[in-house]
């Protein structure tokens, strides 16, 4: 089974109404369907969410309300929001974009990790400009050791044909202990005494915030990564090539497209991403590497991906809804006593219900009777 | 110097069977998914949250036995989520196992908050080296002081070889592992045997986590698992997809565990992290060792296209 392939689905359907392939009806529902059935399930994963805390004892209402109120209730909630869905737009482009390749890449945490290591180390080893000229290096050197580490996996794939999802993720447990290896080693700051981390970058280097608010620029990076990545798979002839390749290999390898050069391409584009992610984590918040870079953004970025079905535009919004999430995170564990983890299991919920909703695709309109299909037109389910 | 590299001799054997006991365990598991046709990536959840249910089973109990039955029938039902996600229409079983994988953590990191700190009863350990007459204290029986479970995968390992191959459930599994149409044709449920197979193979897996948490490290925590059950699954494809060989790939996935900790012992040091890496590092080497680009591995399930 070809994994998710974006807009290039092989079993879309004919329209019942006109027969056609490519109606506007049908692209219309299709459209409704995707926004509707992640809709749908990111709502039963809340319900489910809820039952669960119920059944530990807490009164489920309230926890939506902090959800709520934690993630968008104020300014400042709705700044930390946006804090914390800025990395997450950048690490779910490190799913969205190998898997518009046909790849499924679930090693961000470990781009995240080591963009953010190089980001830290770079300034030790050779000397920057002051001010922004400085930190564009900082994060082109993020971003490279993000891209690299991505591709590996992908020429993995291509080279030997090693499974990408395996390999990303040992590639991240390496990436973490390479990085408590150097941040505990060579690279620590003697400052350093309970929490192991690198030197301090210099104040030049920093990234500020956004005018105005207390949002650093990483929203900004963030948003344009997103819109970038969408530029290239939607109004490129590049990303084009890639999304045939992604969606129909065979039909790819006929018409001579570069397959593993394009998918391999892909990888570093989403690695790259990631280690941006990891520098700006850096630059913007800790300052130094240290174990607080290694916090799950990178597994949080696949749910993102997934519930964008990989499509770099809807990323943002979803990024901003996990972000409000983490973010209420905290104010549930004060408020409530709620354990840490507990928006990771309501981001669980929120997973399997997503990929559980795909079953109901094409059957929601017949299930609400938007649109009654013609007696004997219905057509017949699809091979999977 | 020679005693010193027998002493590190020795500490890799104990430590292959000590940390190649789970490795056993999720490996089988995950064989007898992928013989049936289908891969299951949140055997890694399943891991860290059979290894939580068991340490809190014995816990709460007092008894280690409890905890182990816990910690399989909790394998076995996110194993059975898995199995019953996989069966929907539309659903592709890498990213159902990636969404498992986060469910099962997150679970496991909510409901095993209380028991981080607290000592559970453990699992037994089988002093094979004294039965074998060594002395006691020597090292060649703190080595040979096996996980009474190990045994149990030992055994595990040769009946399912022997099941696949001699059973009639066995060839329901084949076959539905190999020709899911030939299996329709003979009216055989192709989703019902993949969601049992994926089901009992939870259960195998669960004994895995109960190994972590009750016997070595013999602790909960959030780190416990750490990739362990990912590693598993890709020690089934460096297996062929033979149970029997899993044993021996696990437990070379143990000794390489163990190399880090007993070169420590001795005096090299410095570089735990990059010991622990090891196991990572060596999944990786022999995936590139076993996998090839163009055609299909030697073994593989025929229905199984995506792990390639």
């Amino acid at each position: 089974m070809a994994p998710e392939a974006g807009t290039l689905r092989a079993d879309r359907r004919p329209c019942p109404r006109c027969a056609s392939d490519d109606c506007q009806t049908m692209n219309l529902r299709d459209t409704a369907e995707s926004l509707a059935l992640p809709a749908l399930a990111l709502a039963g994963g809340l319900l489910l969410f809820g039952v669960f805390v119920w059944a530990d004892g807490h009164d489920p209402v309230q926890v939506w309300r902090l959800l709520f109120l934690g993630a968008f209730g104020d300014a400042f909630s709705l700044q930390n929001t946006l804090l914390q869905a800025a990395p997450l737009m950048l690490t779910a482009l490190c799913v969205a974009l190998p898997a518009r390749a046909g790849l499924t890449v679930i090693g961000g945490e470990g781009a995240l990790v080591l963009g953010g290591l190089a980001c830290a180390a770079l300034p030790m080893l050779v000397s920057l400009p002051a001010g922004a000229a400085g930190t564009a290096l900082l994060l082109v050197a993020a971003m490279s050791a993000g891209a690299v580490w991505i591709a590996l996996a992908g020429w993995l794939r291509q080279w030997r044909g090693v499974n990408e999802t395996i390999s990303s993720l040992l590639l991240g447990f390496v990436a973490i202990a390479l990085f408590k290896h150097l941040v505990e080693g060579v690279l620590r700051d003697p400052a350093s005494l309970n929490k192991p981390s690198t030197p301090p970058l210099h104040e030049a280097l920093h990234i500020g915030t956004l005018p105005g608010t207390d949002v650093h620029w990483g929203l900004a990076f963030g948003l344009a990564g997103c819109l970038l990545a969408a530029f290239w798979l939607h109004a490129t002839t590049h990303g084009f090539a890639t999304r045939v390749v992604g969606g129909n290999p065979r039909a790819a390898q006929l018409v001579g497209l570069p397959a593993a050069r394009l998918v391999v391409l892909a990888c570093a584009f989403g690695g790259a991403a990631a280690g941006l992610a990891g520098g700006i984590e850096v630059a913007a918040v800790h300052h130094s590497a240290n174990a607080s870079l290694i916090v799950g953004l990178g597994y949080t970025g696949i749910l993102v991906s997934f519930v964008a079905r990989h499509h770099p535009l809807a990323i943002v919004p979803v990024a901003i809804l996990f972000g409000g999430f983490l973010a209420a995170g905290s104010l549930l564990q004060r408020r409530m006593g709620l354990p840490d983890a507990s928006v990771q299991v309501l981001m669980g919920f929120c997973f399997v219900l997503v990929l559980a909703s795909e079953a109901l695709r094409g059957r929601l309109g017949e299930l609400f009777a938007l649109h009654k299909p013609p007696v004997g037109a219905r057509p017949g389910a699809t091979a999977t | 110097m020679d005693s010193a590299v027998i002493d590190v001799l020795l500490a890799v054997l104990g430590g292959a069977i000590r940390l190649g006991t789970p490795f056993l365990f999720v490996s089988l598991g995950e064989c007898l998914t992928e013989k049936a046709g289908r891969v299951n990536l949140g055997l890694e959840g399943v891991l860290v949250f059979s290894a939580m249910a068991g340490f809190a089973g014995s816990y709460l109990s007092g008894q280690w036995w409890l905890g182990v039955l816990l910690a399989s029938a909790s394998g076995a039902a996110i194993a059975l989520l898995h199995g019953l996600m996989c069966s929907l229409p539309r659903v592709n079983d890498i990213a159902a196992g990636i969404a498992i994988m986060l469910f099962g953590a997150g679970l496991a990191f909510y409901l095993g908050k209380p028991y981080i700190q607290p000592q559970a009863e453990q699992i037994p350990s089988l002093p094979f080296g004294v039965w074998l007459g060594a002395d006691p204290a020597s090292p060649l029986a703190q080595a040979l002081n096996v996980n009474a479970l190990f045994p149990v995968g030992v055994v595990l390992a040769v009946l399912m070889a022997w099941g696949l191959a001699n059973t009639g459930w066995g060839l329901r599994v084949r076959m539905v592992g190999d020709s899911a149409d030939a299996a329709r044709a003979l009216g055989t449920p192709v989703n019902a045997v993949r969601v049992a197979a994926t089901t009992a193979g939870g259960f195998i897996a669960g004994l895995g986590g109960a190994s972590l948490s009750l016997y070595f490290p013999g602790i909960w925590s959030e780190a416990l698992s750490s990739g362990q059950g990912l590693i598993a699954v890709a020690l089934v494809i460096f297996a062929r997809w033979q149970p029997l060989r899993c044993l021996w790939a696990a437990l070379l996935f143990g000794g390489a565990g163990a190399l880090g900790p007993a070169l420590q012992a001795v005096g090299v040091s410095g570089h735990h992290h990059l010991f622990n890496a090891m196991p990572y590092v060596l999944t990786l080497a022999i995936l590139v060792w076993a996998c090839t680009p163009r055609r299909a591995l030697q073994g593989a399930p025929a229905e199984l296209g995506v792990i390639r």
